[in-house]
């Protein structure tokens, strides 16, 4: 895994010292809130309905042990004893005095870690697949070029005040766990026809109120080529993406209005100006980086492990377990083991510090210290022995983090909706808990098999309600919550925004129509279908009917 | 008439508080002190804003409020939970006592 340099160091150190200057003017009266709030929200401090917010930067969804154990700790020192992981792969706390965040930020220091890139109209941390340098699938580890995406864009000097926030997603996988196609620029890996890996470059992807699948710009990028590329969209976009309205600002509405052939000129035409510079990265560079992030020592093994299999034959549980939460791994003989942070009626994503300390020490005696936090809100350790499943499936169960449901219905994504969050209109987070209590029977997950119910709590969807094949859209009407249902949303490589089902529905009504939709799906589904694939057969009305009757 | 206090976070550790009769801020909203219809609302916000009270709470608004028996309830439920917090950690906030 990559580890800071003398130069990373005292970037944080030296941002953590600056933002403690500045909480300790804003404290003292020099500065004023007005003055103060850019400031904050450059180092991952909201104010939030009950209290600030901080939320801390997990780099490409990659954590060390050390870094876990040490947000474990953050979690008990500085807030609650409990720590939310975000659908962009960070971590937010809740509950953080204002006047002991800097120490806070120090702690994280310590490990590496900081609250750089979190908000703020900059380039923001960049997302991947959480199954990177482990999935059977992929073609390369992603991350490498996620860490270079990341030392080009921290405090981008040209970047740092752009029309609104910008996120980047890649995926190393034909099989997109990243989403990337709703990102302001996704990157798929692939291989040309020369057999060269290099990237899709994929732009004005997005979800929050105005939802775009992102459109091709460039087939193929070279990795020399990549940072250029980059530089040369926000460049365009810094230059043309519009000012004058902050809902009409984000990259997607650029590449919208003027269409992405236009899109494609303006970008092809800047990068000419710059591609032979100084963003270009030889080969020896780009090897440094792979370095970085090259496997751990594997042992090998033979990808049959009989003692695994006796488990699974023996306790239904474990092989529950196994079914739906264990992946494959590209190295004979071990496995990749989610740990759902999604247990039946829990709140979506958040973790207590006690967890958080198990996982990582679970993670040093099972998968090499490595840990990964999904943008499903979920925790990963990517390389475990298939010999050692049963026994970390054991000891994850006796802290209730063995909940055997990844990609079921009950793996909801929420957003913290109006529990927490200052912009929500509804809340999310009893919604999902009440969907999953009623559909805790893990038979009938089973028989309904992958189903991906995502929930916001308001318009700006972080809860990715446009690409859920169920999407719930928490608003206020009147003064009381109220949701709105879309079909058919995805957010994998065959992304697509889900439609609005019709009329919304009052919180009393809400969960008998979503478990209406999954009983006409089992009605009329056929043999191997998905919901999302008895919906693209069958369209919405059949759905619609279930909802509304004659209504 | 409505019924209306004025709320704010306090500046150091972010908790919601309300202006109270001698001009400070509680936690607890039946300590606050009560503006009845638009313009006394108005004089109240005005009292909340003022500069010097910029190092002790941020974002002073206005809510509207019912007098209920056990004390005073806000009419839109955003600001029920900032009396209380989460509804879905019963033990954290204002609520948890």
């Amino acid at each position: 895994m990559y580890r800071y340099d003398d130069f990373d160091r005292q970037l944080v150190l030296e941002r953590t010292e600056q933002f403690r200057e500045q909480v300790k003017r804003r404290l003292s009266g020099d500065i004023t809130e007005d003055q103060f709030r850019p400031l904050r929200l450059m180092n991952g401090v909201y104010l939030q309905l009950h209290a600030y917010m901080l939320r801390v930067a997990v780099p490409y969804g990659t954590l060390r042990a050390d870094q876990l154990r040490q947000l474990g700790y953050i979690a008990r020192r500085y807030d609650k004893g409990y720590g939310h992981f975000t659908t962009r792969q960070n971590i937010q706390y809740n509950w953080p005095k204002l006047d002991e965040i800097p120490d806070a930020l120090l702690d994280l220091a310590k490990v590496e870690m900081h609250a750089i890139q979190t908000s703020g109209n900059c380039i923001r941390n960049t997302t991947t697949d959480q199954y990177a340098g482990a999935a059977a699938d992929e073609i390369e580890d992603p991350r490498p070029y996620c860490e270079l995406i990341r030392q080009w864009s921290t405090f981008h000097p040209e970047f740092t005040y752009l029309p609104r926030k910008f996120k980047i997603a890649v995926t190393g996988s034909p099989n997109d766990r990243a989403a990337v196609k709703v990102h302001d620029i996704g990157l798929r890996m692939h291989q040309n026809d020369a057999g060269e890996v290099g990237f899709e470059v994929i732009v004005g992807g997005g979800l929050g109120r105005t939802p775009f699948v992102g459109k091709t710009v460039r087939d193929f990028i070279g990795k020399n080529d990549l940072f250029s590329y980059l530089e040369a969209i926000l460049r365009v976009y810094n230059r043309f993406g519009r000012r004058d309205n902050k809902y009409k600002a984000r990259i997607k509405i650029l590449v919208h209005e003027i269409g992405v052939e236009e899109m494609q000129r303006l970008v092809e035409e800047e990068w000419a100006q710059i591609k032979g510079g100084s963003l270009r990265v030889d080969d020896a560079e780009i090897a440094h980086y792979i370095e970085q992030f090259a496997p751990p020592a594997f042992e090998t093994l033979s990808d049959d492990d009989s003692e695994f299999e006796r488990r699974k034959a023996e306790n239904r549980e474990f092989s529950n377990w196994v079914r739906s939460n264990v992946i494959a791994h590209k190295q004979p003989g071990y496995a990749i083991a989610n740990v759902s942070l999604k247990p039946i009626g829990g709140i979506p994503g958040d973790a207590t510090d006690t967890q958080m300390e198990l996982v990582a020490d679970l993670s040093e005696q099972y998968s090499f210290g490595d840990v990964r936090v999904t943008h499903e809100q979920n925790l990963v350790l990517p390389h475990v022995k298939k010999a050692d499943l049963f026994s970390l499936w054991a000891e994850l169960k006796n802290a209730n983090l063995a909940t055997a449901n990844l990609g079921y219905v009950t793996d909801i994504i929420s957003c913290p909706g109006l529990d927490y969050c200052a912009l929500a209109t509804a809340r999310s987070i009893p919604l999902s808990q009440r969907i999953s209590e009623r559909f805790s029977d893990l038979d009938r997950q089973h028989d309904i098999g992958e189903l991906k119910i995502k929930i916001s709590g308001c318009i700006n969807a972080c809860g990715h309600h446009h690409v859920g094949h169920i999407g719930i859209l928490g608003l206020d009407k009147r003064g009381k919550e109220f949701y709105q249902i879309t079909l058919g949303g995805d957010a994998s490589e065959n992304a697509e925004i889900g439609k609005i089902a019709g009329a919304g529905f009052s919180e009393a009504e809400v969960v008998d129509a979503i478990e209406s939709l999954v009983t006409k799906y089992l009605g009329i589904r056929e043999t191997g279908e998905r919901f999302i694939d008895t919906y693209r057969r069958v369209g919405m009305d059949p759905f619609k009917e279930v909802l509304y009757g004659d209504r | 008439m409505s019924l209306q206090v004025v709320t704010a976070n306090r500046l150091d550790d972010g908790l919601v508080v309300f202006l109270t009769a001698d001009g400070g801020w509680s936690e607890n909203i039946d300590q606050s002190r009560i503006a009845d219809g638009k313009e006394a609302g108005d004089a109240l916000l005005a009292e909340a804003s003022v500069p010097e009270l910029d190092t002790v709470i941020v974002g002073p608004y206005l809510i509207e409020v019912e007098q209920q028996d056990d004390g005073l309830v806000p009419t839109k439920y955003r600001e029920v939970l900032r009396t209380k917090g989460p509804s879905v950690r019963q033990d954290l906030g204002y609520q948890a006592g």
